[in-house]
Formats: C-alpha cells, sequence, structure tokens
C-alpha cells in the first residue's frame, strides 16, 4: 500500500520534470553552461553586446527583430548617447508630412530595429523562398531556448549524410527539425573583429548570439530573478511565523 | 410592524448596520464560528488555496485586460507590449499565466482529496456537482484564455478543441460556425473569446460561493468520514482553520513563485511564442497540461463522435459518482480495498496525462486506451460492485477517540512549546 503510493508521487514528480522534455524530438540537444542559468544568474552583458554586434553585422541582413525596441539595449549597458549614436545609424520611415508624403529620417532609441525586408514576401523572395524568422522571441520559440539556438548556429554540416537528399539551396542541420534548413551555414571563424578583442570562434559567436537573443527575448529576466529571491525568501519567513502561530494556536486546544 | 434583526454587535454602528442588512451576523456565523472537524488534515487547504487562487486570477486579469487587444492584426504585439513596456507588466502575465496551472493544481489535489475521502457522499452531492461545475467553468475559461496571446498554440488549440463539436451528425458544422462567427477561427473568435474569458470567472466566484453555501450547510468532511458528534469533536474556523489555511497557502505560494520567478515558460509551449500562422500547423498540437488527461480520452477512441462523447463522459461520470458509490463509508481509510483502487485511478490519470501529451500512436495510443478503460471501468463498475462486496475496517465511534488516543503524541509536542516560547 505505502510502497504503491511511493511509486505513485514519485511518478508524479518524474513526469513533472520530464514534462519540458515531451516536446523535443529526435536528436539530444547538447547543452552549454549560461551566465543566466540558474537562481542568482544575469545575463552576460559583455556576451550580449557581442551577440549584439554580431546580429548588426550578420543576422539582420536577413532577419528582422520587429518587437524589440532600440533602446532595450539599455538592459545591457548601453548608455543613452551611446544609443542615440546608435539609433541615428537606422533609417527610419516616418510620415506623412504636411505634404501626405512618407520620408526617411533618422531613428531614435524609441524605435524599434527596422526589418531587412518591408514584408514576408519581400524576404521570401530575397531568400530562395524562405522566410528567415523574426528573432526577437526566438530564444522562448523553440524547444531547447538558447542551447537549440547554440546547437543550431554550430550545427551545420558541409555535406548530408549518405542517404539524405538535400534539396536544391538547402543546407544540413544536425539540430533543425527535418534537418534541411535554408539558412546557410554563415558564422565563420573570425567573420566579425569583436570590438572588445575576444577571439571570435563560431562557438564563441554562437553562444555570444543567443545570450544576446535570450536577453531580447526576456529583457526583464535579470529583474525577475533579482525579485524572485526576495519574493521567496519573504514567504519563507512568513511561512515560519504562520506555522509557529498555527503550533501555538492549536496547542492551547490540547 | 416591521421587525430588525436582532444583532449581538457592540459596536453602535456595525450593529445599526447589522440589524438591518445582518452581514456582519452572517460573516461571523460562517467564517468565525463555523464549525470545522477537529481532525482535517492540510489536504483541506486547498479549498481556500483554489480560492485565493481565483482572486489573484482576477486581480492580475483585470489589470492585463486593461492593456491587452483582442484584435488578431496586434494581439501578439500586445502582450509583448505588456511584458517589454507595461511596469511590471510581464510580472502580471506570468502571474497570470501561471496562475491558470496552480489554480488547477490546487483544485485538482482539492478533488482527489474529496475522491479518497468521500466527500462527496450523503449529504453532500450538491456541494460535489457545484464542484464539478466550477471545473467545467474553469477548463473553458482556461480554453478561452489560452487562446488570447494569439500564439501558434493559441490558434491551432483553439481550432482543434471548437472542432470537436463538428462531431455531432447534422447540428455539428452549424455549432462550429457559429462557435467561430465565421468559417475559421478569426478576429471575431478571437473577440468573443476574451468577452467570455473577462466573464466566466465572474461566474465561477458566483458558483464558488453556491459551493460555500452547500459546504457550510452540511459541514466540513473530515479524514475519518464521520459526522462530528458535538462541540468536542469540532473547532470554531477562526482563528483555528484560518491559521492553518494560511500556512498552507502561503506554502503554496512558494511554490507558485518558483514558477512565476525563476521557470515561468516552463508550463507553456515554446510554439506559443510564434505568431498564430492559419498556413502553418505546428508539429504536435497539445494542450496545456491540465487537459491532457482528457486530451487522451479524445484521442484514445478510434472514432471522432465517439471521442468527443468519452471525453465529455470522462466528466459526466463525476456529476453522478456520488451514486456510483454504492458504499455507505465515506473515507478510505476504512476501505481496505477501494484505498488501493484509488491509487491505481491516481497513476490512471498521470499516465493519460503523459499519453495526452505524446503522439497518438504506437505504444502511446494502446497505453491511452488502456487508461481510458480503466478511468471508466473505475467510476462505472468497479465503485457500484464494490461498494456492496468491500468489508469496511472497524470505524471509530467519534472524532474525538482517536484524537484523543493519538494526543498523547501532540500534548508531547505541546509540553514542548513554553521552550520554544523562552
Amino acid at each position: 500500500m505505502r510502497a504503491l503510493k511511493t511509486v505513485i508521487l514519485s511518478a508524479a514528480v518524474a513526469l513533472g520534470l520530464g514534462g519540458s522534455a515531451l516536446a523535443s524530438e529526435g536528436v539530444k540537444l547538447p547543452t552549454q553552461s549560461w551566465g543566466h542559468s540558474g537562481v542568482f544568474g544575469t545575463i552576460d552583458k559583455a556576451s550580449a553586446q557581442r551577440g549584439f554586434q554580431i546580429y548588426k553585422e550578420v543576422c539582420s541582413a536577413c532577419h528582422s527583430m520587429k518587437l524589440v525596441p532600440i533602446r532595450t539595449l539599455t538592459g545591457i549597458g548601453f548608455k543613452d548617447d551611446e544609443l542615440k549614436a546608435l539609433a541615428a545609424t537606422y533609417e527610419v520611415q516616418a510620415g506623412p508630412n504636411d505634404n501626405g508624403e512618407m520620408f526617411m529620417r533618422p531613428g531614435i532609441p524609441a524605435d524599434r530595429f527596422p526589418s531587412p525586408f518591408a514584408n514576408d514576401n519581400a524576404a521570401r523572395a530575397s531568400n530562395n523562398g524562405a522566410l528567415p524568422p523574426d528573432l526577437s522571441l526566438v530564444a522562448k520559440a523553440r524547444v531547447g531556448g538558447e542551447d537549440y539556438l547554440y546547437a543550431f548556429l554550430t550545427g551545420f554540416e558541409d555535406s548530408a549524410p549518405e542517404g539524405v537528399n538535400l534539396m536544391p539551396g538547402m543546407n544540413y542541420n544536425k539540430y533543425f527539425p527535418g534537418h534541411q534548413v535554408g539558412m546557410p551555414n554563415i558564422l565563420q571563424p573570425d567573420g566579425v573583429q569583436y570590438a572588445d578583442g575576444t577571439k571570435a570562434t563560431v562557438e564563441q559567436q554562437a553562444k555570444d548570439i543567443a545570450t544576446f537573443l535570450t536577453f531580447v527575448a526576456e529583457p526583464k529576466l535579470d529583474e525577475r530573478k533579482q525579485m524572485g529571491v526576495k519574493v521567496i525568501l519573504f514567504l519563507i519567513v512568513l511561512a515560519g511565523l504562520m506555522y509557529a502561530t498555527k503550533r501555538q494556536m492549536w496547542a492551547k486546544l490540547h | 410592524m416591521a421587525q430588525a434583526h436582532a444583532s449581538n454587535f457592540k459596536n453602535p454602528v456595525v450593529k445599526w448596520i447589522d440589524s438591518r442588512l445582518p452581514i456582519f451576523t452572517m460573516l461571523h456565523h460562517e467564517y468565525n464560528e463555523y464549525p470545522m472537524p477537529k481532525n482535517v488534515n492540510y489536504l483541506w487547504a486547498f479549498g481556500a488555496i483554489a480560492g485565493i487562487m481565483l482572486v489573484i486570477m482576477i486581480a492580475t486579469g483585470l489589470v492585463l485586460a486593461m492593456q491587452y487587444a483582442a484584435n488578431t492584426a496586434i494581439a501578439f504585439d500586445s502582450v509583448e507590449r505588456i511584458m517589454r513596456d507595461v511596469n511590471y507588466g510581464w510580472l502580471l502575465r506570468y502571474v497570470h499565466a501561471n496562475g491558470a496551472s496552480f489554480f488547477f493544481i490546487a483544485v485538482y489535489l482539492h478533488m482527489f482529496r474529496g475522491l479518497y475521502y468521500g466527500s462527496y457522499k450523503a449529504p453532500r452531492e450538491i456541494l460535489w456537482i457545484i464542484g464539478v461545475v466550477i471545473f467545467l467553468l474553469m477548463m473553458a475559461t482556461a480554453f478561452m484564455g489560452y487562446v488570447l496571446p494569439w500564439g501558434q498554440m493559441s490558434f491551432w488549440g483553439a481550432t482543434v478543441i471548437t472542432n470537436l463539436f463538428s462531431a455531432f451528425p447534422i447540428v455539428g458544422d452549424p455549432i462550429v460556425t457559429w462557435l467561430w462567427g465565421g468559417f475559421s477561427v478569426d478576429n471575431p473568435t478571437l473577440n468573443r473569446f476574451f468577452a467570455l474569458h473577462f466573464l466566466l470567472p465572474f461566474v465561477i466566484l458566483g458558483v464558488v460561493i453556491l459551493h460555500t453555501a452547500a459546504l457550510h450547510i452540511c459541514g466540513s468532511n473530515n479524514p475519518l468520514g464521520i459526522d462530528p458528534k458535538g462541540p468536542q469533536d469540532t473547532v470554531p474556523f477562526n482563528p483555528y482553520i484560518t491559521v492553518k489555511d494560511l500556512f498552507a497557502v502561503v506554502v503554496f505560494l512558494i511554490v507558485y513563485a518558483i514558477f512565476v520567478f525563476f521557470m515561468p515558460n516552463y508550463m507553456g509551449h515554446p510554439d506559443n511564442y510564434i505568431p498564430a500562422n492559419p498556413l502553418v500547423t505546428p508539429a504536435h498540437i497539445v494542450p496545456e497540461w491540465y487537459f491532457l488527461p482528457f486530451y487522451a480520452i479524445l484521442r484514445a477512441i478510434p472514432d471522432k463522435l465517439g471521442g468527443v462523447l468519452a471525453m465529455f463522459g470522462a466528466i459526466a461520470v463525476l456529476v453522478v459518482l456520488p451514486w456510483l458509490d454504492t458504499s455507505k463509508v465515506r473515507s478510505c481509510k476504512f476501505r481496505p480495498i477501494y484505498r488501493q483502487f484509488f491509487w491505481v485511478l491516481a497513476l490512471d490519470a498521470l499516465v493519460l496525462g503523459y499519453a495526452g501529451a505524446m503522439p497518438a500512436e504506437g505504444h502511446w495510443l494502446l497505453i491511452a486506451r488502456i487508461g481510458t478503460a480503466y478511468y471508466f471501468f473505475h467510476f462505472l463498475i468497479l465503485l457500484p460492485v464494490l461498494g456492496k462486496l468491500e468489508r469496511p475496517s472497524p470505524m471509530p465511534a467519534s472524532i474525538s477517540e482517536p484524537v484523543l488516543k493519538g494526543g498523547g503524541r501532540v500534548a508531547a509536542g505541546a509540553h514542548a512549546k513554553p521552550m520554544e516560547k523562552a
């Protein structure tokens, strides 16, 4: 009886823990150690800044990030004047003006990152029919999150394994669902020149991008965890007081 | 002659109001002196916890509704605006989204507690049935709430679930068109789901009041399942049960906070962070975890209409449960055979939930079918038959008897008290 109960309760725990693994299928993702994982983990700002550099120089040629205002970058250490200067490098459509015409103006920090294509169809037309996904939430929109992003970016193979019929214009990736992906193997060793002098290996770049995209998808991550620690400490103390009160009250009863 | 209510309150203002509208007398009666069996354990706290969750959901939901826009063109972006630009919007949304899961956790534990201790038996049948009504309303509310962010799972979940009604012959398709307000899940669907998602929690609140009213007529059940014989068997609700419930609420909130602050998307599906796209179907359409056992039952039946009927039947058996269980003994404590089957049912519910998350093929389909068969066997055959055959173990004469027997140990604990105080 007691044994059966133990089996069921442990099954419940196991099922609960296994829950997140449910949706992942096929290949097992390698896991990386992230600055932002764990209870006290925070976004590695230097890494995220490097990731932003790659986004700006590489990813943004094809990928939009349209839900993210430029000012979000204050969260990884950009100063006000840096942000203004950065925003001004973008051209943003505004208007209509008094003559009813749309015009281009330099960006301001409140603008969202401009998209490389006017719409999805234009993006497909320029990318061999494939639609490069928006990156605003991609770290939360894939099973495995940042580990998946890292695995995907480092998971390209020069040629498909025997027996796999790669369709024209597609590339083989170990971790992409279905393995055939329109995106080419874009990260090259020293493909970017990091401003802070970090050596730009493919692994380093993948890690920096994944960190940056995690930040972009969840800009309040640090604030959330810091508040969480305080809330839970408060609740634990409150629970202790409640338990003591309860014990004392019920003791009078006997 | 008009006669005012004879109020016992000392405060003149309270007395003046109370003698005209005896709301203070009512509250005093229902929440101060309401007698609770003194032997209730912490499983009895899940009613209070579920009540707190309802309040949290209404409070956060109200504020979220002030920022959310129910239009397919901007719904997804408006949720992201809440996450990024609204002050503490991320907190409100994560509290609300995880709150739905924790509301269901509380209610499922509340229901299994009722099953274990026979809380559905006479005279608490209506209390139990009202509870099933709350459960149904919660399912409808949660389902429609999940559609609002207008992600991929929102859209495709809504499509799958509303399409279930098309299984009914003749009336099926018109019903689905009527539910959608068009010929597919689209803007009218989102609009009405938002309106109903806002309305239903208040309906739940009303039914919860009825649930409490019905409870306070019969009084609470207890782990022994025998009625209190007098004041020696009960304690006043306040402060004894209030303080015990509050402790349980805080412990529950700790677990809830761990999810909200450290794993807020654990119980969600990554696909719901992709905007709804009617042209791209996700590889697996999975409902939220709290629907999974029912989803497994739905898919276990090879026929569409049969599956829909089985799924609704799985809830319908709960309505008639008070009459399916023929045993006069409430608590599983005194039902040695049924007690084993209770745990089999609990395991069955977990297995069904797991199978519901897996693709409906191969051995998972077989497991879902066995699980479904057991679910209905348990309620429709086992419970009626077992009640006749089983020999209950001897029951104590009153609640105080075993409490006093065990009281030696409790008293020993109580002796330690002064040291704690010192």
